[in-house]
């Protein structure tokens, strides 16, 4: 089975300024079916430069990328639309719901656009299963203000899944979550890394990039470091270790 | 995207910030309020100008003697003695397509009766006067054309003589004094009202014109000849036959009248109504523009502020013509809304103008459609700007936006 994600020696150079910035300087990557990789560096790594190429949301200057088996580095504007519409799905740190807009109208929001047509039966029910999958179809009419921020990126995940998209990608999802929120939500990542499909993350905290099977550390544009989670976390077990933790300092009430 | 989904986003958008939209929209229902009411009351106008037109009488030719000149003076029309009764006979006897012809002759007088007395104008016409001026008699008759042969001494009074002398009673069978003379008042005329030019129509005496060329202008020319043609098909040919006619009678000398019809007159009094309307309307129609520059405004405002709402629809896989649409139609739904609440409110004041000041007043259903179709347009070329800039955004740098 060919890799779903492949790029070769690729670049990103921005001409904007006056000075050309080269953010990515040829990083050349496999990525399996079913893996879960977390893309690691400082600011300025490259790292957000590098999402946005895997994501589709921006085209490199050199290089290849093939997604899926598809060339996607030479696509017009349209067609990355329809390739982040069917074969991406998109988590940020920001959560990025519509405001204003129940969660299962988000959730509904990919289907409504690309070209598969689907009845309006059909989108509700998609939606609601995915929001079932994230733990949330009880909250299915709630707007995003009434949601916790763990909530809210349980939606986003939902969102992101509802296309069934060949890889999921999650800009520092956990970015503006506390550490049990965190540990949640990296466990609806596990769950769903277990049923098959591939995550990449980005982050830059070292104990949320255990969760992951697979590290990358990019560095001035360059992968410097392409390793396997020896000792890997699990949202579980890190779970039960806040618990006791916080029972000990008397945070929240024991659990029996 | 479906263009249910479509709709509802975007009113989902407009009623997020109602009040803005209330005032975005303001611009165009004043402006195709103010486009309606102008044309409505414009139409209202012309209709009354028409009506008068037709008031007085329905296909009517007029001859007027022609002009003279003593001691280099240039009298104006009517005022040589040129016209003749033997020229009223001689066209109604030879031309054909004609209803009825009544030789006048007019001039003011002092009239009394019951113990007061008005001034007020003398005419001189024949039996057919009424008809041709589609007059009806409120009281008595007309008087005939015996009278006319007889030089009777009888005449058919106007409302406002009958208001003035007359006030508690019947004048039918009273006797009126014209230059000491007594006239038997035969009837009294139907209310006409103002002409077009101001003039009670109803401060009248008609008496037969033999009797007023006889016993008290002494006159033996007429000032003018009225003439009803058969229909308004056949108003041209008579007016040239008419020409014709009297040419022949003054063989080979100059000609010393002119013919006029109704026409021509209905014609320059509608077409000063049209260039007032047309005029009103464009001035309102600015306002109209001025509106669309507000919902441009307020459109480009909404892109700005929903920068990172656009970027969430692009990064799942929007096209650039999925956020166009939606902020097109959101504009468009705007100003068409805006344009059928303006059209309510032009009605409205319209129908309210009317009810104040009696005018009528005409809502064409043209002027509701083009107006509708006119405040969409407006939506849709003033929004196009702005949704085309929302379209073009990248999706990384909306995402991005704070």
């Amino acid at each position: 089975m060919p890799p779903v994600v492949k790029i070769e020696e690729i670049h990103k150079i921005y001409e904007s300024g006056e000075v050309p910035v080269h953010a990515v300087r040829g990083v050349t990557l496999e990525i399996e079916r079913g893996d879960f990789v977390a893309l690691m560096g400082a600011s300025g790594s490259g790292k957000s430069t590098l999402m946005n190429l895997l994501g589709c949301l921006d085209r490199p200057t050199r290089g290849r990328y093939l997604l899926d088996g598809i060339d996607v580095s030479q696509l017009d504007r349209n067609a990355l639309a329809d390739i982040r519409n069917q074969k991406l799905g998109f988590v940020f740190q920001g959560f990025n719901l519509l405001a204003r807009t129940t969660a299962l109208e988000n959730v509904e929001l990919p289907m409504l656009y690309g070209a598969r047509k689907f009845t309006t039966k059909q989108i509700r029910e998609r939606a609601m299963h995915c929001l079932d999958i994230v733990g949330l179809s009880q909250r299915f009419d709630h707007f995003p203000s009434q949601l916790s921020g763990g909530q809210q990126q349980r939606v986003a995940i939902a969102r992101a899944l509802v296309n069934e998209p060949q890889v999921l990608l999650a800009d520092e999802p956990t970015g503006n979550l506390d550490t049990r929120t965190s540990a949640e939500v990296m466990g609806v990542f596990q769950k769903l890394n277990d049923e098959g499909i591939t995550i990449v993350m980005v982050t830059h905290e070292l104990d949320i990039a255990h969760f992951c099977k697979r590290n990358l550390i990019l560095r001035d544009g360059v992968l410097v470091r392409d390793e396997s989670v020896s000792n890997r976390s699990f949202a579980a077990t890190e779970l039960e270790k806040l618990s006791s933790a916080e029972a000990a300092a008397k945070l929240t009430g024991a659990k029996s | 995207m479906r263009f249910g989904s479509i709709i509802k986003v975007a009113l989902r958008a407009l009623l997020r910030n109602t009040m803005r939209s209330i005032l975005t929209a303001l611009g165009i229902i004043i402006g195709v309020g103010a486009v309606i009411a102008m044309v409505s009351i414009g139409n209202g106008a012309k209709a009354q100008v028409e009506a008068q037109v037709a008031s007085l009488g329905q296909n009517v030719i007029t001859v007027f003697s022609g002009s003279m000149s003593s001691g280099g003076m240039r009298g104006g029309w009517g005022s040589a003695p040129t016209l003749t009764i033997e020229d009223a006979e001689a066209i109604e006897r030879e031309v054909t397509g004609i209803v009825g012809v009544s030789p006048e002759v007019r001039d003011r007088n002092q009239v009394l009766a019951n113990g007061l007395n008005w001034n007020t104008s003398v005419n001189g016409e024949s039996p057919d006067y009424p008809d041709i001026r589609s007059w009806k008699i409120a009281s008595g008759a007309m008087f005939s054309d015996q009278d006319v042969r007889s030089v009777a001494k009888v005449c058919v009074i106007g409302k406002t003589v009958a208001d003035q002398l007359f006030a508690n009673g019947d004048p039918v069978g009273q006797t009126l004094r014209i230059r000491n003379i007594p006239f038997k008042i035969l009837g009294v005329l139907d209310s006409k009202g103002f002409n077009l030019f101001g003039q009670d129509q109803d401060d009248a005496v008609l008496v037969p014109y033999t009797s007023h060329m006889k016993r008290l202008s002494r006159r033996t020319n007429i000032s003018s000849i009225l003439i009803q043609a058969a229909s308004a098909d056949v108003i041209d040919k008579v007016q040239k036959d008419i020409t014709e006619v009297l040419t022949q009678r003054r063989k080979g000398r100059e000609p010393d009248f002119t013919v006029r019809n109704q026409v021509e007159l209905a014609q320059t009094a509608t077409a000063t109504t049209q260039t007032m309307t047309l005029l009103l309307a464009a001035i309102a129609s600015v306002s109209l523009l001025v509106g669309g520059i507000g919902i441009m405004n307020i459109m480009l405002v909404s892109v700005t502020e929903r920068t990172r709402e656009i970027g969430i629809r692009l990064a799942i896989g929007a096209h650039g013509s999925d956020v166009l649409m939606q902020f097109l139609i959101e504009a468009t739904i705007l100003s068409s809304l805006g344009g059928v609440i303006g059209i309510l409110l032009g009605i409205g004041s319209s129908q309210l103008v009317s009810h104040l000041n009696g005018w009528p007043v005409l809502v064409s259903t043209a002027s509701v459609v083009i107006a509708f179709v006119f405040s969409a347009a407006v939506g849709m070329f003033f929004g196009f700007y702005p949704a085309r800039k929302a379209a073009q955004l990248d999706p990384i740098d909306a995402l991005r936006y704070e």
